[in-house]
């Protein structure tokens, strides 16, 4: 009976809980770059930050997916950021870094979180946003959606974009991801 | 105090409270399991019921206190039935041992519909009533040993499906109307001699319980020096021995190490790389299991298939104390189920055809595993009538799977009762036909990196043999060099190596490459095109060949050099990248470093290449 009554502490943490529904966009955020454009991701999303480090690159994969890193003994996947977002390459540098992010993957089944890395020009500092400050996206119209933007935060005049990283990194971009992989080679 | 009466609906518990509960008294119930099977076959067996009563009353002692009422009253009842067994009150029947399994069977799916985690919840396992009353008529009619009498039984399905109960109602009069009634009510149809489940004789297990129970001393002594651990902390502690040995690794070989020239740093090196190997084998010895465990698991599928195949089996067993990874023992609990079925199923004759062909009445069914050549080999044989060489083709050319006119090997024939959907039994009965099963068998040993060998003897019976891999967790690798990248190729599935040289060397129509080895012609595939990776070398014999086998021949595989051999850790690239082909996974390397690992049959396939020699 005492075996029964011990409490067992759990080796791995549990991953964030989910952004807060309905619009409750504020919050802490990790101000990262690409280029000019500044970027937020919620703090809860963050696992670490690391320099930029040798990464293996995994055949047939695609362009935006660098590789694969080694995370204390965890297989890491790493996304180059600006090419996910089709931005212009840019040679890394000493300021360029690794964002190890907690994806949740949706499936039909139900939710499934993974670690993956994104490679990002720099990170600046982490923002405390109030929920007045965020806007909704704005529309371009013509057909074009970003479902993967949470809202435009407007800080001391300068705009961050606050991504949905789960839907940025494992959305349909990854299901395309998975099937395009699949197929490559079979 | 009637059951039917006691709402069972366990309070809201505390979720570790109740998953330590599941884990504890699952153990026990397989203990009782195997118990119950020991004393079926030697009813005198003391130790056996001691250890059996104990199981039933921890469960209800762990009830209690979580209260869980139900549990508690069945685990009570079989602990009292048992009680009166254990003082030499009651006969140790086929009905006692039948009650025992089906009370272990109910609690069983008691646990599964309390599990958290299970998937999709199991069904509620009912009400306990028949059970009960099942197990208090039987002890209430335990003082008279000296007629054998049958119980008034409830036709409950809380039984296990072979247990059979033939009248309708309980009644307190029960044991009366069953002394009336005892000579030709056989209320568990199957006789006690029907089932004989052999022991082996000399039965060294090292298992816990059972050699406590053996060991004529508290049991509490032996069981107290296994911790049972949760296996997430398990595979984090090897990850992060893993991450030890490397971080060790680049302190030691860094180059401003090396500038030192300190010898006495490099000898506190050196011994903190032997304790760090050490840290790292016994890691690595931890997620070991023995197969015992498992097999016994089958005593009970091999006992419940010959109640209701009406087949007498006797199982035997050996190798119980070799050792594989955890991993693998769960993934080969299906595959073994799937081939004792069919052993019993189309193997094993009926008794009177077997007494006919001038066979021992009882079946031989013979569950061995053994080590040989850096593999585990698991034996399933028996004593049938071997595989009929010519229903299997029949059944193949009818079903369109192989052509009417061609050559095949036995071993070709035999191989074909792993295709889905092929079963050549007669009818489909409960235990087996319905054509799924075996290709599951081998299904599942290729996942699991191993094969199948059928040797069969008409009249004599047949043999599977599972050849596996020690492990799935390490593999000895060749990490070889392409470009900028290294890659892992696993020993196993290399033949040899060598640096090619320009007059072995051929090319087809200038697009295609061949190498001579041996006298043999074989196809070049260089590793960084297939990858679509960029070369860092052109010139062939600049490079080096390594031959890898593939299910259709041999082919030269061709990288940039060979780093070495390493023993790595196997790990899944990651959900990301379950599709990627000709990668088995990936590993981290001596310098931390992820490595790839290649698999050269996928890899090979992986291309559209058209010079196929074999």
């Amino acid at each position: 009976m005492t075996a029964a009554s011990e409490h067992v502490t759990k080796a791995s943490g549990k991953g964030p809980p989910p952004l807060a529904p309905g619009g409750q966009r504020g919050g802490k955020y990790l101000v990262f770059h690409l280029g000019e454009e500044e970027f937020g991701v919620h703090v809860l999303k963050v696992r670490e930050i690391m320099g930029l480090q040798e990464i293996t690159a995994v055949p047939h994969a695609p362009a935006y997916v660098r590789g694969v890193i080694n995370l204390r003994g965890k297989v890491v996947p790493v996304i180059d950021l600006r090419r996910k977002f089709l931005l212009p390459e840019v040679e890394y540098s000493h300021r360029t870094c690794i964002v190890v992010v907690q994806v949740v993957l949706q499936r039909n089944a139900g939710a499934d979180s993974l670690l993956m890395g994104v490679i990002v020009d720099g990170v600046s500092e982490v923002l405390n946003v109030q929920d007045s400050e965020v806007e909704d996206k704005p529309s371009f119209g013509g057909g074009e959606d970003t479902p993967y933007i949470l809202g435009m935060a407007k800080v001391k005049g300068k705009v961050k974009i606050l991504l949905d990283i789960d839907e940025a990194l494992a959305g349909d971009g990854a299901r395309e991801f998975r099937r395009v992989m699949g197929r490559e080679t079979a | 105090m009637s059951p039917q009466d006691k709402n069972f609906t366990p309070i809201a518990q505390d979720p570790e409270l109740l998953q330590d509960f599941l884990v504890e008294s699952r153990g026990h119930l397989s203990n009782i399991e195997q118990q119950v099977l020991v004393i079926e076959d030697d009813p005198g067996n003391k130790d056996a019921m001691s250890s059996l009563f104990r199981s039933f009353h921890t469960i209800k002692g762990l009830a209690g206190f979580l209260e869980l009422p139900v549990i508690e009253e069945v685990a009570h009842e079989a602990e009292t039935l048992l009680d009166g067994a254990r003082n030499g009150k009651r006969a140790i029947d086929v009905r006692l041992i039948d009650c025992a399994l089906a009370a272990r069977d109910y609690l069983s799916r008691w646990l599964g519909f309390l599990d958290p985690a299970g998937e999709g919840r199991a069904p509620d396992p009912g009400s306990p009533a028949g059970l009960l009353a099942l197990l208090r008529n039987l002890v209430a009619e335990e003082a008279p040993v000296q007629v054998p009498v049958a119980a008034e039984i409830v036709p409950a399905e809380v039984m296990a499906t072979e247990v059979v109960a033939t009248a309708p109602e309980v009644t307190a009069e029960a044991p009366e109307m069953a002394v009336a009634e005892a000579p030709e009510v056989p209320a568990f149809e199957l006789p006690r001699e029907q089932v004989v489940v052999e022991q082996p004789p000399e039965q060294p297990k090292a298992d816990t319980v059972v050699a406590a129970a053996r060991a004529d001393q508290p049991a509490v002594a032996v069981e107290s020096s296994v911790v049972k651990i949760n296996t997430a902390k398990l595979e984090y502690l090897v990850d992060m021995v893993g991450e030890l040995v490397i971080a060790q690794s680049m302190l030691r070989h860094d180059p401003e190490m090396e500038a030192l020239h300190a010898p006495r740093l490099q000898r506190k090196l050196a011994q903190l790389a032997r304790v760090t190997g050490e840290v790292q084998k016994t890691a690595m010895a931890m997620r070991m299991v023995e197969i015992g465990g498992l097999f016994q698991r089958m005593r009970r599928l091999v006992r419940d298939l010959s109640k209701k195949s009406g087949k007498r089996a006797e199982l035997e067993i050996s190798g119980e104390d070799v050792e594989l990874d955890r991993s693998l023992v769960e993934e080969l609990a299906d595959p073994m189920v799937h081939m004792l079925r069919n052993s019993m199923d189309h193997g094993l004759e009926m008794p009177e055809e077997r007494v006919r062909s001038g066979k021992p009445e009882a079946g031989r069914i013979v569950l061995r595993a053994s080590h040989q050549a850096g593999q585990i080999v698991i034996e399933v044989a028996d004593d049938g009538r071997g595989l009929n060489r010519d229903r299997i083709r029949q059944k193949a050319i009818d079903k369109g799977l192989i052509q009417a006119d061609a050559e095949l090997s036995d071993s070709d024939i035999y191989a074909l009762i792993f295709e889905a959907g092929f079963s050549t039994a007669e009818k489909v009965t409960e235990v087996s036909g319905r054509g799924v099963g075996m290709d599951v068998v081998r299904k599942q040993l290729e996942k699991l990196r191993g094969r199948v060998e059928i040797e069969s003897t008409p009249g004599q019976g047949s043999r599977f043999l599972m050849k596996l891999p020690l492990t799935l967790a390490i593999i000895d690798g060749l990490v070889v060099k392409v470009g900028a990248e290294r890659f892992i190729v696993p020993v196993a599935s290399v033949r040899e190596m060598f640096r090619p040289s320009a007059e072995t060397f051929f090319t087809v129509e200038n697009r295609m490459e061949m190498v001579l080895v041996r006298g043999r012609l074989l196809p070049v595939v260089r590793l960084a095109e297939r990858l679509g990776f960029p070369a860092a070398k052109s010139d062939i014999t600049s490079g080096l060949m390594i031959v890898g086998e593939t299910e259709s021949g041999q082919y030269c595989l061709w990288v940039d050099e060979l780093l070495g051999k390493q023993e790595v850790v196997i790990k899944s690239l990651g959900r990301l990248f379950e599709e990627v082909n000709g990668l088995a996974g990936c590993a981290i390397l001596g310098d931390g470093r992820v490595g790839l690992i290649l698999e050269m049959n996928a890899l090979w396939k992986g291309s559209g290449h058209v010079c196929r020699h074999s």
